[in-house]
């Protein structure tokens, strides 16, 4: 992989956001500011219960017993006792804020700073905390929390904090997470390299990591706070001389059949509660961890394009191909999307030919598009990508016109081979296993007779022995051995075509001269032809026959190989030999 | 693969100890508020003196564990302070109740997540924004909420079930049918909505790995890449998040019993805990663990076929 | 000859794995490095090539064996210490993406390292290094991903130089870069050893990159040096080195043909000669 320009298909990192942008594009979220003003409303009616709320707590009025809504001075009503909910709602407001706000600072002090630790530190301290963590995290906490009634009778504030340290694990999960991430940077090494201490470096590096994710996590800690408290109230562990929402909905709930509708304040008030909490939430981790721009293109407007670019295919009246010609590129055009209406084209319009047994070598940098064309041939582009235009001629079909052809080319005419070895296996399955499906997906074919095929064949790719490689895991053999895997499965269905992606650019500089020397080897022996994606000329001197030099989505110049080291014509292939040759040992 | 068994065991072990400890001190550490929980308000000083002493709560609190403890491990938890019955009995009419809320929400959880989850995460597009609706509702609206919204509109508006009470299978199997719909239901929401939204980011996260582009490449079918190699390979984060919501399942069936009159454990729990039944009140905390360690246990050892590097080690 | 700046003596790194299984991924190396020279060391992937860069910067564990700097152990050192003594050792790293926070502004970065040293420069300095590694100078106030793997490269070299270290490890610095970018990061590290003598040791699994910038080179197999000296990449004794040399393919058809006859040819001799043992 090289770097000068980023990948169209790669995700963009974090953008990086001062706390004042933060604070305006939440705003400017109708989901945020929606979910800000009915919470600052909540607080507002905590705070101002002493000198708004109808009625004192507990204040009871006979008359109004068991009071519907909309009864005149009882907006929402009153409960069994003649109290008015709505006051008993108002009173309850700043208990629940109060409980909520000392969940979230003792879970936060608690879980933050030893996820801080630990993941900084490692060692033992982090074997000790991982273990109460994981013993935290099994007790049962509502069971734990009716426990500790028996012990300090109905005080709900010292259930709060013991909950608070029982949820403290989820920030020490996250925290310790990030932190060892961050840890493994090497901006961190970098900053030790230049003598920061470790209080900088945490302030400085390790703090900003961890600063998105615990806001985000502390909109959904307050949630659960505030579910739990109504929770434990709602169950009778409240101070019942208290109002509370809990409280509020428990008399109700016991009292549902002569006041049906006095559940449903207190159930509402709760339930949105949380509902904001949760939706603020998701909208900071928009706001915080995702990119800029949705770059996700309409639906309708993907359907129009590919409409567009079937309607050129039936239009155009190409050249049949030669006889000889196993796969034929016209007019290739593949986009990414910029925007939900517009699409950035990353290929523009290639040609390419590759005749029965020629090894023809796709050579460009980063960026200029040569990997697209590779997924373009076996329609593994990735889910976003476009294709805006051209034909794919395999077997005298358009297998881009037709999804069906497409199917019949792919794994059977059309073999593929990835840059990087290990992470290209499953890592669930056994070789064997994998490799007898994957044959038995293309071909009718016995699984006995399967195996013996492949047994056969890993020998030949050069593994020495077939039949105990076929047994193992891909985790338990090396990345050369991967590779050779990874052709065999390639070559297995006897296709016609390979398409390599940077197949050695993963492997030691010796074990790709084996790889490349297998390649040659499979390419003699069964006439099949090959379409090598590389950035390494090198490889291009060694394997190829026919070259094709790509730039910025564009075929700058083709030639056979010989003609094309020994005379290049345009000045980008000059620059890229010149390049390529400085560094390389020629007086052997 | 013994040895880890073995290990998992002692964990295991630990944790009751520490669970039933903790508990055991939170509950017993009150002895002359227990008694005065028992004797009422009106009773003097005297009198709750002489229920300390009569009940052994004066004793060392490390005491009376070790007594419990050596009792449990022979079965025996003890017996009403109040009406003498032993625990073990009150929970064997109770414990199948809380069972089989639990049992069948995981089960039904298992299933709809699993299906739901791969639908958001290959079909992407309405499927997906519906999921994500419903997994932020799920998580917004606390069980008992979902189960008094329930009684409100299916038990009082619309009759269709039952609004409180349990009927054994024994009796009427519709009749049980009925009695524990409207109690799955209000867990269920929860916990599908984080299990389905946990497991289409473990698919998704399978999708865009290397491997699944060259299945593709290989002409594999799309449906045996999402039923073989896809499933397969999201299962073990999927049983994680599984296994770590036996929790809150268990904790929510306490409050689903309490709004449905259900007569499972969580009502044991609450009501002896309230009255001051203490012995009564650690059965079910001693059948909670059981049940969060079980399913852990299996969830560990499913996600431990499931993954060769874990087998081979 | 003036004495060696850099002096690593019998270093050995040995990694204490699960289950208290120790792996030994260095043994027994020694080279040196004086001022204003470029040591590079080469060698395939489990070679150990990093874990000797990592030591040296005290970001790997020292088994036995030391490691001095102008005269003085840095091997086993508290990080206080670290910080006083080699302050002129900096590095840069082969991840240019990685090893930049995504979160501090260009000037951020470069002036981190003269905060951490109490040293004073400032804007002036900042825009004297970013014109030194060839950068426009008002990239100060932009984020590291408004630039390409090549200019990030650049701004890794800069943060280096701040302090006007003596030595410079470059761990594989150009080996995720574009052929041509990597060609023009190998001539700024060039010019800019002419300019301040600053001695680069040098880690690549490029014995063709090595060899365009050493003045010596030393060839690790794992985690030992198989070959130490000034032309090994043109003349290798060892087997290995001369394996590995063959092994790199030549942008040149003719010239590869005769490479890859040569180095078939040299695995059938040890065939044969492996065979007669």
């Amino acid at each position: 992989m090289s770097a000068e320009t980023p990948n169209p298909a790669a995700t963009e990192a974090p953008v990086p956001v001062a706390g004042r942008s933060v604070m305006k594009r939440l705003v400017t979220n109708p989901m945020g500011a929606i979910c800000l003003a009915y919470l600052l409303f909540v607080i507002f009616l905590g705070l101002s219960s002493p000198f708004l709320a109808p009625f004192q707590p507990n204040q009871a009025d006979l008359n109004a017993v068991n009071a519907g809504p909309f009864e005149p001075g009882h907006l929402l009503g009153a409960d069994s006792a003649g109290r008015d909910i709505l006051s008993q709602l108002m009173w309850g407001t700043s208990q629940t804020l109060l409980g909520s706000v000392l969940v979230l600072t003792i879970s936060v002090a608690a879980g933050v700073t030893g996820g801080l630790l630990a993941g900084f530190y490692r060692g033992k301290f982090e074997t000790a905390a991982d273990w109460v963590n994981d013993v935290i995290m099994s007790l049962p906490s509502i069971v734990l929390l009716i426990a500790l009634y028996a012990l300090t009778g109905p005080n709900v504030m010292v259930a709060m904090a013991v909950f608070g340290l029982l949820v403290a694990p989820t920030y020490y999960r996250l925290v310790r997470a990030v932190v060892v991430g961050v840890r493994t940077e090497l901006y961190v090494d970098a900053a030790k390299v230049v003598g920061l201490s470790d209080q900088r470096i945490i302030g400085r590096h390790v703090l900003w990591a961890v600063r998105a994710p615990v806001v985000i996590q502390s909109s959904f800690i307050l949630a659960a706070g505030i579910g739990i408290q109504a929770g434990v109230e709602f169950l009778g562990l409240g101070d019942p001389k208290q109002a509370s929402w809990g409280g509020t909905l428990q008399n109700a709930n016991n009292n549902i059949y002569n006041n049906r509708f006095g559940v449903l304040w207190p159930a509402l008030l709760v339930t949105l509660t949380i509902l904001a909490l949760v939706l603020l939430g998701n909208v900071l981790r928009d706001v915080l961890q995702s990119s800029a721009r949705n770059k996700t293109l309409r639906k309708d407007r993907r359907r129009e394009l590919a409409r567009k670019a079937q309607q050129e295919r039936t239009a155009a009246t190409s050249d049949l191909p030669a006889q000889d010609v196993v796969l034929s590129i016209r007019g290739l055009r593949v986009g990414y999307p910029d925007g939900p209406d517009s699409v950035r084209e990353v290929v523009h319009g290639v040609d390419l030919d590759v005749r029965r047994g020629e090894i023809h070598g796709l050579v460009g940098e980063s960026g200029s598009g040569k990997s697209q064309m590779a997924f373009s041939t076996l329609g593994i582009l990735p889910k976003e990508a476009v294709i805006l235009g051209g034909s794919i001629y395999q077997g005298g079909e358009d297998i881009l016109a037709d999804d069906k052809s497409m199917k019949k080319a792919r794994g059977h005419r059309i073999g593929y081979i990835p840059q990087e070895p290990m992470s290209n296996l499953d890592p669930s399955f056994t070789i064997g296993a994998q490799l007898v499906y994957g044959l038995r997906a293309v071909k009718t074919i016995s699984a006995k007779e399967a195996k013996k095929q492949l047994t056969t064949l890993l020998a030949k790719v050069g593994i020495r022995d077939p039949e105990g490689i076929m047994r193992l895991y891909p985790h338990e053999i090396s990345g050369g051995m991967a590779q050779r895997v990874l052709i065999c499965g390639a070559v297995a269905a006897d296709p016609d075509l390979i398409v390599a992606d940077e197949p050695t650019t993963a492997l030691d500089v010796t074990v790709q001269a084996e790889v490349l020397e297998l390649l040659r080897q499979l390419s003699k022996e069964r006439g099949l032809a090959m379409i090598l994606v590389t950035h390494n000329l090198g490889v291009v001197a060694d394997l190829c026959d026919t070259v094709s030099v790509m730039k910025s989505g564009r075929i700058v110049e083709h030639n056979d190989v010989e003609s094309l080291f020994e005379d290049p014509q345009q000045d980008y292939t000059k620059e890229l030999l010149e390049s390529t040759r400085r560094v390389e040992l020629l007086e052997v | 693969m013994m040895l880890s068994v073995l290990k998992r065991l002692l964990r295991s072990a630990v944790i009751v100890l520490i669970v039933t400890f903790a508990t055991f001190s939170l509950m017993f550490g009150n002895g002359p508020g227990i008694a005065r929980a028992i004797l009422g308000y009106q009773a003097t000083e005297g009198d709750v003196q002489r229920k300390v002493v009569q009940l052994g709560l004066d004793r060392p609190l490390l005491v009376q564990y070790g007594d419990w403890l050596g009792n449990a491990v022979t079965g025996n938890l003890g017996e009403s302070f109040f009406t003498g019955q032993t625990v073990t009995s009150a929970l064997a009419t109770r414990v199948p109740v809380t069972l089989t809320l639990v049992v069948l929400t995981m089960i039904l959880t298992i299933i709809i997540s699993v299906l739901l989850g791969v639908a958001a995460a290959v079909y992407g597009g309405w499927l997906d924004r519906a999921l994500q609706f419903v997994a932020v509702l799920g998580a917004a609206a606390p069980s008992f909420i979902i189960a008094i919204g329930l009684v409100f509109a299916f038990a009082i508006a619309v009759r269709i079930f039952p609004a409180t009470g349990y009927v054994s299978p024994d009796i009427s199997l519709g009749g049980w049918l009925l009695s524990v719909t409207l109690p799955v239901i209000s867990l269920l929401v929860g916990s599908v909505a984080n299990a389905a939204s946990q497991f289409r980011g473990a698919v998704l996260d399978v999708l865009s790995r290397d491997f699944v582009r060259t299945l593709r490449a290989r002409g594999i079918p799309g449906s045996h890449i999402i039923f073989r190699h896809v499933l397969r390979n999201a299962g073990g984060p999927g049983l994680t998040v599984l296994s770590l919501q036996t929790l809150g399942l268990v904790g929510g069936a306490i409050f689903v019993e309490l709004v449905f009159a259900l007569p499972g454990i969580g009502q044991l729990a609450n009501l002896s805990t309230q009255n001051g039944d203490v012995p009564m009140a650690m059965g079910p905390v001693v059948v909670t663990i059981i049940i969060v360690l079980v399913v852990n246990f299996i969830g560990d050892f499913a996600n431990t076929m499931l993954n060769p590097k874990a087998r081979t080690r | 000859m003036p004495s060696p700046i850099l002096e690593v003596k019998n270093l050995d790194v040995t990694y204490t794995g699960r289950h208290g299984l120790s792996k030994k991924v260095i043994n027994d190396v020694s080279f040196d490095l004086h001022p204003g020279e470029t040591v590079s060391l080469v060698g395939e992937s489990g070679s150990g090539k990093t874990t000797i860069g990592r030591a040296i910067l005290g970001l790997a564990p020292v088994t036995s064996g030391s490691i001095t700097f102008c005269g003085e152990t840095i091997s086993n050192i508290s990080r206080s210490e670290r910080r006083r003594i080699a302050r002129g050792i900096q590095v840069v790293f082969q991840d240019p993406y990685s090893s930049l926070n995504p979160s501090m502004t260009v000037e951020d970065i470069l002036v981190e390292p003269m905060q951490a040293a109490g040293a004073s420069g400032g804007r002036d300095r900042v825009r004297e290094l970013l014109d030194s590694v060839g950068l426009p100078s008002d990239s100060g106030s932009r984020y590291p991903k408004e630039f390409s793997g090549g200019q990030r490269q650049r701004i890794a070299i800069a943060r280096a130089l701040a302090l006007d270290p003596a030595v410079i490890i470059c761990d594989e610095p150009t080996s995720a870069l574009d052929v041509t970018t990597q060609a023009r990061v190998l001539a700024l590290l060039k010019d800019l050893q002419q300019q301040t003598g600053v001695a680069y040791l040098f880690i690549s699994h490029d014995l063709g990159v090595v060899n365009l910038i050493s003045d010596r080179i030393g060839v690790l197999y794992q985690g030992s040096i198989v070959e130490l000296g000034e032309h090994v990449a043109t003349k290798p004794q060892h087997e290995y080195t001369k394996r590995l040399q063959m092994a790199a393919p030549v942008a040149d058809p003719k010239k590869q043909r005769e490479r890859r006859a040569a180095r078939l040819k040299l695995l059938a001799d040890e065939k044969v000669g492996a065979g007669r043992l």
